[in-house]
């Protein structure tokens, strides 16, 4: 696939993503749902999921697939519209979204769900398990499938996250990517009012990463980004905006988690009208 | 192949839970291609110098960080690996609960998480190393199969029982070095499977871990009351083999539990949920540590705070049957 045509298509999948993210939040009714934290990572996941990853949708152990580690759980509001958008998951099964004994639960479960390899939802968590997976891939002999552990940038306040980054690089885990959603907004406000983690990438290239600073709603820079390959295990800062795409949600800690009413409904879909 | 003699067990005991640790270890990794042993900063300490000599390429040292072991040790089960970790119980239990929790609990992942010093054996370093209730924690967990042995050989045969099965696996070593040996010999072993070691007529005490000997050697000095004393020992604390709680209830007139470990949430805690259900039960003495902080010390010491030495178990058990005139031969006693 030529790259304009590939990211031609990333760039309409992350239009879908977030018009089912839209959706799918309005059906949970009052229950809202993580709306900010999602809308953020559209453009990563439709770059991962459609511009980048290995998989095959027949065959979901596949030794050489590429692994994916949804450690911000709380974001499986994007994720299942990107599954779907892959082909993975049916769209009609996207109404299930947080129904009783639905399998797509507010936070990944373990139930089953293909192409989700582990459950996820307690931060910090996610990034301990790419470092043993990774180690894996090596014991295996497989030098072809790669790791990506997303993470938000609130969840790096998580000290065990700093276990696994110490660890990552100790045992050159050069198959593992990290890519942080640096939204700049958590549950209860701006990520430098509540605990300055700044700077950031300062903080990962200590710990011995190598880290690719980029536009996380650009498609070509994710893309380039996701290629490459050091000796050092990867972290990819993804600077992007919360509630990107609806206007009155951007930037507002409001819609971390959140319902939408029927007006704001309408009027998040009228933002996305006539986009394919 | 390993041997299970008379002579290894002695040199087992000798060498406490770590040196047996280290031996099944050994064996382990020559028996299954796909375990892996993984500790945080605990090399020397759980007996493993050797598998890392001898295998260097299948051991994982993560540093002072359980969490991100427990979690990579999730990551190596999912892809098919058999890891076996380490640390301290009081750690393993909860400094890592939530790793444990989703890890272990929720996602059924095969990990054998090993529970150093559990109990009072390493008391001498303070509170903060005691594992008062690692038992308690594992227990509430749906999916994770709990484990004490022993003794040394108990320790052994365990180690090569969990390596079969895929099912998450919480092992908690109590005792020091120079431990009692239980088993001089060769014996069947069957995880959640109770073994009986003596049998009597008076009273059924279920054991796990240390307690094991101390009660087999409480049970010796209650013969000499005249009281006859059957003893199971109760390895697998979760799934509970309650077949041998059944017996008792009806075959006995007092039940005794008898646990290095908080009297709260595990074995006696596990017996005492089991017998509540029944109309008709025998009395039940729950033998444990109290609901406190022992004060540091060696081991022996804890054991006496604790109440857990054998003359102690004896003197509560004869106490209670003394107190609920539960057999015609406390009378006057």
């Amino acid at each position: 696939m030529a790259q304009a045509e590939k990211i031609e298509m990333c760039r309409k999948a992350a239009g879908q993503i977030r018009k089912h993210i839209i959706e799918m939040t309005y059906a949970a009714g009052n229950l809202g749902a993580h709306l900010g934290g999602s809308l953020s990572i559209t453009e990563i996941l439709a770059a991962l999921y459609i511009g980048t990853l290995n998989f095959r949708i027949e065959d979901w152990k596949w030794e050489e697939r590429d692994r994916v580690i949804l450690s911000k759980g709380h974001a499986a509001l994007a994720l299942y519209p990107a599954l779907a958008e892959a082909g993975i998951l049916s769209k009609e099964e996207l109404h299930l979204f947080k129904k009783n004994g639905s399998r797509l639960t507010a936070h990944p479960s373990c139930e089953g769900v293909p192409g989700i390899e582990f459950a996820s939802g307690s931060l910090g968590q996610g990034l301990s398990l790419g470092v043993g997976v990774s180690l894996a891939l090596k014991r295996k002999n497989n030098l072809v499938s790669r790791v990506f552990v997303l993470l938000g940038d609130g969840e790096c306040e998580e000290g065990s996250v700093w276990e696994a980054a110490a660890s990552a690089s100790h045992f050159q885990l050069n198959q593992l990517a990290a890519i942080v959603d640096v939204n700049r907004i958590q549950y209860d406000g701006f990520t430098e009012e509540i605990m300055g983690m700044k700077p950031l990438a300062q903080k990962w290239k200590e710990f011995g990463w190598h880290v690719c600073e980029v536009d996380g709603h650009s498609i070509e820079q994710l893309l380039d980004a996701f290629m490459v390959k050091e000796e050092k295990p990867l972290v990819i800062l993804a600077n992007t905006v919360k509630g990107k795409g609806i206007s009155f949600m951007e930037g507002n800690w409001r819609f971390h988690n959140a319902r939408i009413s029927q007006e704001q409904y309408q009027q998040a879909m009228e933002e996305w009208k006539g986009v394919e | 192949m390993i041997e299970f003699s008379q002579r290894n067990s002695r040199i087992w005991s000798r060498l406490g839970p770590s040196g047996a640790l280290g031996v099944a270890a050994l064996e382990l990794a020559k028996r299954n291609a796909s375990v892996l042993m993984l500790t945080a900063d605990l090399c020397f300490f759980s007996g493993l110098e050797r598998f890392k000599n001898e295998y260097p390429d299948r051991i994982y040292n993560f540093g002072i960080a359980e969490q991100n072991m427990i979690g990579a040790a999730g990551g190596l089960a999912k892809e098919g690996f058999l890891p076996f970790a380490t640390t301290y119980a009081s750690f393993a239990a909860s400094r890592c609960a939530d790793q444990v929790r989703v890890n272990m609990s929720y996602m059924k992942l095969p990990i054998k998480l090993i529970g150093l010093t559990a109990g009072l054996a390493a008391g001498i370093l303070g509170a903060t190393h005691m594992s008062l209730e690692d038992e308690a924690w594992m227990c509430a967990l749906p999916n994770i199969t709990v484990i004490s042995p022993a003794d040394g050989m108990e320790i052994v045969k365990c180690m090569l029982a969990v390596s079969e099965t895929n099912e998450p696996t919480y092992i908690r070593l109590t005792g020091t070095m120079d431990a009692s040996i239980v088993y001089r010999e060769d014996y069947p072993y069957e995880i959640g499977k109770a073994v009986r070691l003596e049998t009597g007529e008076d009273i059924c005490i279920i054991a796990a871990g240390s307690m094991v000997s101390e009660s087999l050697k409480a049970a010796k000095l209650l013969k000499e009351e005249g009281i006859s004393c059957t003893v199971f020992n109760m390895h697998t604390i979760k799934p509970l083999d309650s077949s041998v709680i059944e017996r008792a209830r009806k075959e006995y007139s007092m039940i005794v539990v008898v646990e290095e470990h908080s009297v709260n949430g595990g074995l006696g805690s596990a017996v005492a949920r089991y017998l509540a259900k029944e109309n008709r039960h025998p009395p039940l003495l729950n033998i444990g540590i109290p609901d406190f902080f022992p004060h540091a010390g060696d081991y022996n010491y804890q054991l006496e705070q604790c109440g857990l030495t054998a003359v102690q178990i004896k003197n509560k058990i004869f106490q209670f049957g003394k107190e609920n005139k539960i057999h015609r031969k406390y009378s006057g006693g």
